[in-house]
């Protein structure tokens, strides 16, 4: 390794480190508000507890409330809470009877695999589609994709997963309906990952087409706001070839706010991820979410907020990192 | 002349909305200069890009464009590629734009070798690290792996020139190549653009709006006036016995350094379109202010050691250093320097748009260096300023009415009356009508949307306008029309200026005193007779004698 690629290393975890400093406040601050908030939700673990097993006394609800600390004053859970927390510890979850951390490690592989094939489909599909449309301005071609991709950006993505689950799963029979694996196939190896994969597919085109048609139409517009640059005319005037010009200069330059772009819109797909989780029964951090709400068991819905804004600020922090690599303009500071 | 490179033979050019270029014939030879001169909107830059067919797809050419006797409008696209960069390349008018910005000069230098030539990526290296050194970029072989960022505008607009002869074309295109550059740069940038065309033996088509350059560089000269070739000669004759009307107004309205034009004796003839609107005014030369008056008096603003600094992290800039000077009443100081010298900040820091380091800024007497913002607002409609671009200088989306009367309501005239009386008195003072008000800044042409923004800087009544390059974005001839407005204004309203340019002709004209600022120090100044014809710092004579055209005296005499 050249001494140059170590500096850049050592830059980035540096950058990821402020990041992550800058971040703390912000993260404390949301996590007790939310806390506080979801205080005000009526009912609490206890209650759906004894509401599934059809019925308790108020005896054993205030001893069940004894048992996981609920009858404390919110101020000293809260204190509590933020205690285990400084000393990495998450908590532990009563509806699943198991720590918190556990939960959402074991749940956090499948999310991200499930963002990351989503934010590649839609950042590279974009790309294509966009420069396509930008190339045939005007054109048929562009006002069709135009016409899709405006479909695509006004259709709330549950309502695409369900329309494929549709097509796809239930009249064509291409592809399961749900889950990330098929159960009780017990497979190793290839044929689980193929497996995994073909479960893969709807979710992540559901979830990635929302984006896609967000990238693609802002590659649009700025690739044909570069064009009109002057040195768009310079690259002409070398004699290089239309396509050359459209990729080397015209293309790599719209990288930049499509890249900005997409760093920003993070943050929202994990939200849309949470939909499609839930649509497709993936086993991810979103459904998990949901699931911890509907039980009241807010310590992993406490979990789950932190571990997300740590993802969003890593993102952003990587993002930062491509940008000042895609444009010799920017420093890292 | 040589053997003809290039021929125009009744070139056409149709936009959608425009006949651009109407039956232009030109011919350049191997080895010679022609300036197509003529004012912005005339098709000289169409003609450029036609003859590399590189105009918008919805404009259409009419007539031939030979080279070497063969018809380029006939090639195919992939011919046309060959030729562009090879047998014809172009520099443009912007360096700041016209480089990729997130490409090395290096990668985008071998670009067109790679193109053009069979080479291995390092030998076009090698031949790029040669091509910088040929264009006079010290250090090429640290220097190519730069981005444009890191270059100066010069430099930026010698990598352009290094792209443009690198597979040795026989024709340059130079479309106002040194427009948006440093007079000195300038002067070198053309330099070397002179030896490369005889080195080379190309053919050089000059395209420019500078008569001064063209004097000093052309052969020959072709004037163009809406669409037109007007008149057609050798730069020299064309400069004694120009024949026709129009290249007459131009050479007439354009400032000379070298002319000993100054605005208390002459006025400038006005040749643009809207003159008429203005006739009606002054036509003579204003008196020169009594200058035992002026002296008399307590200086209108006074600068005292003042330092003005940047900070950049830990580092601390200083973008002015220990300036003195004295604005009197009813007087024009002129200030000249080059980009970066700190003309900018110091007006700036004279608005206190940003804050002195130290030293002291007195507004009539009145020491407002450490004046809070609520202190000084009262006293802000005294030092107005006057913007370079007309055009990014106008909210496009305000009428003329809410431009003016923003900066009214901003100073507490509540009373809609009131504030339209000032309105309409203020466009007359810049000679506009008040049909004026309820328009858009587009609907109006450079000289008039220069025109609304001095009204803007007028219409609080200020006692000392600051103008920070009024003029450099316009037509000679809108120059010249906003140069008398000035004039006049300053008699009517008695105002002071700050006059910033660049441009030492434009200084020369309309300055009382001039003062010579180089990397943020004042370096030189005087008044305007002393400092042109006896300047004593080499700094300044170094600027003067950089401004092009100055043979043309001689020309014109013999």
């Amino acid at each position: 390794m050249s001494e140059k690629t170590l500096k850049s290393i050592r830059r980035v975890g540096y950058a990821l480190w402020r990041a992550a400093l800058r971040a703390l406040p912000s993260v404390v601050g949301i996590l007790i508000v939310v806390f506080l908030l979801l205080q005000m939700v009526p009912g609490d673990a206890a209650d759906v507890l004894a509401g599934e097993s059809g019925g308790a006394t108020a005896d054993t609800l205030a001893a069940l409330r004894a048992r996981f600390g609920l009858d404390h004053p919110i101020l000293l859970q809260l204190l509590a809470y933020l205690n285990n927390l400084a000393h990495f510890n998450l908590g532990y979850s009563i509806r699943y009877n198991a720590s918190v951390l556990d939960l959402i490690l074991g749940r956090l592989p499948h999310t991200l695999v499930l963002m990351a094939a989503a934010q590649v489909v839609a950042v590279f599909g974009g790309l294509v589609v966009g420069a396509l449309m930008a190339a045939r301005a005007g054109k048929w071609t562009d006002r069709l994709l135009s016409l899709v991709s405006l479909v695509f950006y006004s259709t709330p993505s549950f309502w695409i997963g369900l329309m494929s689950l549709i097509v796809f799963s239930v009249w064509l029979g291409w592809f399961p309906s749900g889950g990330n694996i098929t159960i009780g196939a017990d497979l190793h190896g290839w044929a689980y990952i193929v497996d995994y994969l073909r479960h893969a597919v709807l979710p992540v085109l559901s979830l990635g087409f929302f984006f896609l048609s967000i990238y693609a139409r802002l590659t649009r517009s700025a690739m044909l706001e570069i064009a009109r640059q002057d040195f768009v005319r310079t690259a002409h005037a070398k004699g290089l070839h239309p396509l050359r010009v459209i990729v080397r200069h015209v293309l790599r330059c719209a990288l930049l706010p499509v890249t900005t772009v997409a760093g920003m819109h993070f943050g929202a797909m994990l939200g849309g991820a949470a939909v499609i989780e839930t649509v497709f029964s993936w086993p991810g951090l979103g459904r998990l979410a949901l699931e911890a709400v509907l039980a009241r068991d807010f310590s992993v819905l406490m979990g789950i907020l932190l571990f997300s804004s740590f993802l969003v600020i890593l993102t952003n922090v990587l993002v930062d990192v491509l940008q000042a690599w895609l444009d010799p303009r920017i420093k890292l500071a | 002349m040589t053997k003809a490179l290039l021929e125009l033979d009744g070139l056409n050019i149709h936009f959608p909305t425009q006949h651009a270029v109407r039956d232009l014939s030109l011919t350049v030879g191997q080895g010679e200069t022609l300036a197509l001169v003529g004012e912005s909107g005339c098709g000289k830059s169409a003609t450029a890009l036609a003859i590399t067919r590189l105009l918008a797809p919805n404009a259409r050419v009419g007539g031939r464009i030979l080279l070497d006797g063969e018809n380029l409008l006939d090639f195919s696209p992939a011919r046309m590629r060959a030729v562009r960069g090879r047998a014809i390349s172009m520099i443009f008018q912007e360096p700041m734009s016209s480089l990729n910005p997130v490409l090395s000069i290096g990668t985008q230098l071998g670009e067109v070798l790679l193109q053009h030539e069979q080479l291995s990526r390092q030998a076009a290296r090698q031949r790029a690290i040669e091509l910088l050194d040929t264009v006079r970029i010290p250090e090429p072989q640290r220097r190519i792996d730069d981005y444009p960022h890191n270059l100066s505008g010069g430099q930026r607009q010698r990598v352009m020139i290094a792209m443009a002869i690198a597979c040795h074309p026989r024709l340059l295109i130079a479309d106002e190549p040194t427009t948006a550059l440093d007079v000195t740069v300038q002067a070198s940038i053309l330099e070397l653009l002179d030896k490369l065309r005889r080195e080379l033996s190309m053919g050089l088509l000059l395209i420019t709006h500078d008569l001064g350059l063209v004097s000093q560089w052309a052969d020959r000269v072709a004037v163009m006036f809406a669409g037109e070739k007007v008149e057609e000669a050798v730069a020299a004759k064309l400069f004694a016995h120009p024949e026709h009307a129009y290249t007459r107004r131009l050479l007439a309205s354009s400032l000379h350094f070298d002319q000993e034009l100054h605005y208390h004796e002459a006025r400038l003839p006005d040749t643009s379109e809207d003159a008429e609107d203005l006739q009606a005014h002054v036509p003579t030369g204003v008196p020169a202010a009594n200058e035992a008056v002026v002296a008399s008096q307590a200086p209108l603003l006074k600068l005292e050691d003042v330092h003005v600094a940047y900070r950049t992290g830990e580092k601390e800039f200083f973008a002015v250093k220990d300036l003195s000077f004295e604005i009197r009443r009813g007087e024009t100081l002129g200030l000249v320097g080059e980009s970066g010298c700190g003309k900018s900040t110091l007006s700036k820091t004279i608005l206190k748009l940003i804050p002195a380091h130290s030293g002291r800024i007195l507004l009539e007497g009145q020491d407002i260096t450490r004046l809070g913002e609520s202190a000084f607002r009262p006293l802000r409609a005294k030092i107005q300023m006057v913007f370079q671009d007309p055009y990014g200088s106008l909210n496009p989306r305000h009428t003329v009415e809410d431009i003016l009367g923003g900066v009214l309501r901003a100073h507490g005239v509540a009373d809609k009356t009131e504030r339209h009386r000032r309105i309409v008195e203020t466009l007359g003072h810049v000679r506009l009508s008040a049909k004026s008000l309820n328009r858009y800044p587009h609907e109006f042409s450079g000289g008039q949307r220069q025109r609304i923004g001095i009204a803007r800087a007028l219409i609080l009544r200020p006692a000392l306008v600051i103008c920070d390059e009024p003029v450099s974005a316009l037509d000679v001839s809108i120059q010249a029309q906003v140069l008398n407005l000035l004039v006049d204004l300053k008699q009517e309203l008695g105002l002071s200026y700050l006059f910033i340019s660049h441009d030492l002709s434009v200084v020369r004209y309309i300055s009382d005193r001039v003062l010579v600022m180089q990397d943020g120090r004042c370096v030189e100044q005087g008044d305007y007779r002393s400092i042109w014809n006896a300047p004593q710092h080499p700094y300044t004579r170094s600027l003067i004698e950089a401004v092009p055209g100055q043979s043309r005296v001689q020309v014109a005499a013999a």
